[in-house]
């Protein structure tokens, strides 16, 4: 295909258009709408509806053609607004309404609903039909969070299309035929995706009704701004509606960058736990075992002094916007003290490799005919807006990936080639890939799987590295150790952190991480990560503990050396938005606002700035992130050098070098977002690649991940969602779980380090032989019990009895 | 409310290994099901789902979409009598109020004894012979109410050589070696397949 424009004749007017080109988009473009119902901007058009038919002539006289399944030819003269094509919308909606029951006045969509409102503009106001409608029960439940009005569906197929060709999870189909076609799902298999919410946002018609807010508000009723969801680092761009200041319903934005308007259910629904009747709402002080209500002014002074010339560690950051995280590292640098920060838990990678390697974008990984090497989790669990868009890139762009994961990821099916090592020996794998050849199968990858992901890496095509924590139970530096292999391999190769805290790279950029000050400047006096502030904690030579938002206690994977850490330390403040675990054990906690509630901006995973807009009110006396550290530093009797937003960025721009460029103006109109200034002068060294422990024959490598719906505090506080968290079990390789001889769901013994645990086993096909998986904070079993902060690798022993 | 019998599971391994794409096997798949229970129960469409890889959702979809796919159980013979024009011109109302009296149930539902299902069928492409049906889709032409009563009594005694709803035998086909193209993804096709005569034999 050629770039040369293509000119139509558009109503009358010459029109330039993109080669191949959708009719419908070009003249959308051209500022023609069309109206519409099955086409979607996002998706494969199917010419389902009929109500884009437009006159189309290319030289033997106008006839009728659906403008979504037209590419646009050059000559083409196309009038939208004939005397034909009216009459055939007239009648395109007559019977599009034959069986639709106009409850308009009960209807969740009423007012917003693509169907009313193109049946009042194009419609024939009168319908001949007499029969009798169609009629089924109304409505049902498709999965815990979406219903299903049967009778109001119009059978355009966008939601079936979402989740068989975005989402890759078809459990819903067209069943039947003619009359009697109809949206469901197989009897008993709920339409349970991770994306479910898209469908509701994309139903032209309010045939499909999202749970948490159905009747909740009337569209002329809701107030609305744009922001970005801090679920997770992808920075999906959202849209905020509120109505008597409760937050009703979150939609997805059309970024082309981020989301291309997708969600996941967790970024969708995940505000609830905003509107949470269990927030924090003043300070709260211990006082022997229990928890008294005490002023503000007493929390801020008290916070002032705990911090004044004491030895200070500080763990968490990645919950605040940025302007959170620039006013507490102002306020930290000004201490006497060194006070010691991570964002990240253990649980994430060494923060040069974030900060120092040359950055990619989703768009960079996305191109067409590109590879990306995935060194991590499975992106759907941790970053599912992300993996929604390399799915896309895998299955139509001709994207080619390169899995060196724990276990198949949910993008398995559509790699070039997936490769499992065991736990702790990717960063040979890697160095295999890298040199091109291996006589023998490294860390079961076997000689010619290297090779051809050497040969692929070889092709010549951009290289797209995403490099994340797949596995809670091995050391980090395995998969800085590959990523430093490939990168030395491929010069030109880009990274794309697949870190999955909310604002975690703001955080990182910010100095929350041992080595670096603001701004990705080295800094090594400062050497402390989160495992060595509480191995000082334990050990006494910490005064105060803080907690940015952070739940060591059930987040870190080292269960024992949390607990020797907060029994030992004398003073924990926490800054949170619920009771969590974490600040039960502490002896102040002061409540925060939280998403939704502030202003301020969100750094996502490829670097880009984007606004968070306050749509509601923070209850009680919660206070933005920054405010709180400004109300400390003047009770300390010291100037942060700013006491409003504007002149926090101002700060913050002068200060940080790579925040420099950003025109804060303009932060809150740009549906892309900026991106900061991510030129190091320095480039990551890689330090010797860490060897393995030899694998012992008798054990199993341990594998620890994570689960979208989980025990974690944002799910467990929006009522939608906390019951999706799921049981935990032991799941074994197919070959592992016959040795075994055990059933599926048997109960095992695992003994580790002297200890033994009993837990549910089974079978996971995912998984390569010699591995052993637990998801990390499901009910019923804590696998932090199993981890130790020094681990290389965690080896267990399972057995049938 | 079965799952494929092993028996039958070894079969429809074959049939897959018949297509480059394992889902292309599944309306041969589901003829499979059908003949095993006399109509495709839940169980065989997840059974069916796993075998080809694609969710019970899609397998549920593909079924329902085929009138001679029963997602019930059915009776032992189902016989449609033809209601298009024809047909109707010639009697097939009277015919059909007949074989309902007869049988004393409606169209639609299977006499308690699980013998007959009874359904009003679409023209059965034999006009001519108006009005006609089908017993498990063998055509019996020109149908008076004698002659259906006649029909039922032989079924009912187990004449006749109708075997019962689901029967099949062209699933059970065995592809002779030097025919079969195996299963070659249609982007690796080159050339017309082995079995097709080349032109030096033709001619
Ligand atoms: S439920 Fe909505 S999106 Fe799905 S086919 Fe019906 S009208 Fe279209
Ligand atoms: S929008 Fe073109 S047919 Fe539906
Ligand atoms: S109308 Fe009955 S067979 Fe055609």
């Amino acid at each position: 295909m050629t770039d040369t424009p293509v000119t139509i004749t558009l109503n009358g007017e010459t029109v330039e258009c993109r080669p191949g080109e959708l009719l419908i988009a070009a003249a959308q473009r051209a500022g023609t709408y069309v109206p519409r119902f099955c086409y979607h901007e996002r998706m494969k058009p199917v010419g389902m509806c009929r109500m884009c038919l437009v006159d189309v002539d290319m030289g033997r006289g106008p006839g009728l053609q659906p403008s979504c399944m037209v590419s646009v030819a050059e000559g083409m003269v196309v009038d939208t607004e004939s005397d034909r094509v009216k009459q055939v919308q007239e009648g395109v909606l007559e019977l599009l309404l034959a069986n639709h029951p106009l409850d308009c006045p009960v209807c969740d969509k009423g007012g917003e609903c693509p169907l009313q409102d193109q049946t009042m503009a194009y419609g024939p106001g009168e319908s001949r039909f007499i029969e009798e409608k169609r009629h089924y029960e109304k409505p049902i439940a498709i999965s815990d969070l979406v219903y299903l009005d049967r009778e109001r569906c119009i059978l355009c197929d966008r939601c079936t299309r979402f989740a068989k060709d975005v989402a890759g999870d078809p459990l819903i189909h067209f069943l039947d035929r003619g009359n009697e076609t109809q949206v469901n799902t197989f009897p008993d298999h709920p339409f349970s995706s991770y994306f479910s919410g898209n469908t509701v946002q994309i139903c032209p018609v309010g045939a499909l009704t999202a749970e948490p807010y159905r009747f909740k508000a009337r569209p002329w009723d809701l107030e609305e701004n744009e922001s970005t969801s801090t679920v997770d680092a992808t920075g999906s761009r959202v849209a905020l509606q509120s109505s008597r200041n409760q937050l009703v319903r979150v939609l997805g934005v059309d970024s082309d960058a981020v989301n291309w308007g997708w969600l996941s259910d967790k970024e969708r629904f995940g505000y609830e736990a905003t509107q949470s009747d269990h927030r924090l709402v003043e300070p709260l002080f211990r006082s022997e075992t229990e928890f008294v209500p005490g002023r503000w002014n007493d929390a801020v002074s008290r916070i002032a002094r705990d911090l004044d010339g004491k030895r200070v560690g500080v763990l968490g950051g990645a919950r605040l916007p940025i302007e959170g995280q620039f006013a507490w590292s102002k306020l930290l640098d000004t201490l006497p003290n060194r006070a010691y920060r991570d964002a990240q838990l253990d649980d994430g990678l060494p923060a040069g490799v974030v900060l120092g390697l040359p950055r990619a974008s989703i768009a960079d990984a996305c191109a067409k005919g590109g590879v990306v090497v995935i060194i991590g989790p499975d992106l759907k669990e941790e970053l599912p807006t992300l993996f929604l868009r390399l799915r896309h890139a895998a299955t139509e762009d001709g994207v080619s990936i390169l899995e060196l994961t724990p276990r198949a990821t949910s993008l398995g099916t559509h790699a070039a080639l997936s490769l499992h090592p065991l736990a702790g020996t990717v960063g040979q794998v890697a160095a295999a890939i890298a040199a091109g050849t291996s006589s023998q199968a490294v860390g079961g990858v076997e000689p010619a799987q290297i090779e051809a992901a050497a040969a692929l890496l070889a092709s010549g095509r951009p290289i797209t590295i995403i490099g994340g924590r797949g596995n809670l139970a091995e050391s980090g530096q395995y998969t800085a150790d590959a990523i430093g292999s490939l990168m030395a391999a491929h010069p030109d190769a880009t990274f794309l952190p697949a870190l999955r805290r909310g604002n975690i790279h703001g955080a990182l950029e910010l100095g929350f991480t041992p080595g670096f000050a603001p701004g990705g400047v080295l800094d090594h006096d400062d050497v402390l990560d989160a495992s060595a502030i509480l191995e000082a904690a334990a050990a006494g030579e910490l005064d105060t503990l803080v907690l940015l938002g952070s739940d060591p206690i059930v987040d870190h994977p080292d269960r024992a050396l949390v607990e020797r850490a907060f029994d030992r330390v004398g003073n924990v403040v926490a800054v949170d938005l619920f009771m969590t675990e974490s600040c039960r054990r502490s002896d102040l906690v002061v409540p925060a606002a939280g998403f939704g509630e502030v202003d301020g901006s969100f750094l996502n995973l490829e670097g880009r700035l984007s606004p968070l807009q306050a749509k509601v009110t923070p209850p009680g006396q919660a206070r933005p992130d920054w405010m709180i550290a400004v109300e400390i530093a003047m009770s300390a009797m010291t100037d942060l050098g700013f006491i409003d937003l504007d002149e926090l960025r101002r700060s913050l721009s002068s200060s940080v070098q790579s925040f420099s460029a950003i025109d804060w103006s303009m932060l809150n109109s740009q549906d892309d977002g900026q991106r900061i200034d991510l030129d190091r002068p320095w480039t990551p060294e890689f330090a010797d690649p860490l060897v393995a422990p030899p694998v012992d024959g008798y054990g199993l490598r341990l594998v620890v991940d994570r689960k979208l719906w989980d025990l974690g505090t944002m799910v467990q506080h929006a009522p939608s969602l906390a019951h999706l968290a799921g049981e935990a079990s032991l799941g074994l390789s197919t070959s592992d779980f016959e040795r075994l001889g055990v059933e599926e769901g048997g109960v095992v013994s695992i003994d580790v380090a002297g200890a033994t645990h009993r837990l549910a086993v089974r079978r996971n096909r995912d998984l390569p032989r010699g591995a052993a998986q637990i998801p990390f904070r499901l009910t019923g079993f804590d696998p932090g019990v199993l981890l130790t902060a020094d681990r290389l690798v965690t080896e267990i022993r399972v057995s049938a009895n | 409310m079965s799952r494929l019998t092993s028996a039958n599971e070894i079969i429809a391994n074959e049939i897959i290994a018949r297509y480059p794409r394992p889902k292309s096997a599944l309306i041969p798949l589901l003829h499979l099901a059908q003949e095993q229970d006399g109509y495709v129960a839940e169980d065989a469409m997840e059974h069916l789902a796993e075998l080809v890889g694609v969710t019970p959702a899609e397998v549920l979809g593909t079924c329902s979409f085929y009138e001679m796919f029963k997602l019930h159980p059915v009776g032992t013979y189902v016989i449609n009598v033809c209601g298009t024009m024809s047909c109707q011109l010639l009697g097939a109302d009277e015919l059909i109020h007949h074989a309902e009296e007869r049988l004393g149930i409606r169209v639609g539902d299977t006499t308690s004894d699980g013998l007959f299902t009874l359904e009003r069928a679409e023209c059965q492409a034999a006009c001519t012979e108006a009005p006609c049906l089908q017993v498990n889709y063998r055509h019996e032409y020109r149908v008076t109410p004698d002659d259906f009563d006649a029909l039922v009594d032989t079924l009912a005694a187990g004449g006749g050589d109708v075997p019962p709803h689901g029967t099949l035998s062209r699933v059970r086909q065995h592809i002779p070696a030097n025919r079969s193209v195996g299963a070659v993804p249609p982007e690796q096709v080159t050339g017309p397949p082995p079995w097709l005569p080349s032109a030096e034999e033709s001619t």
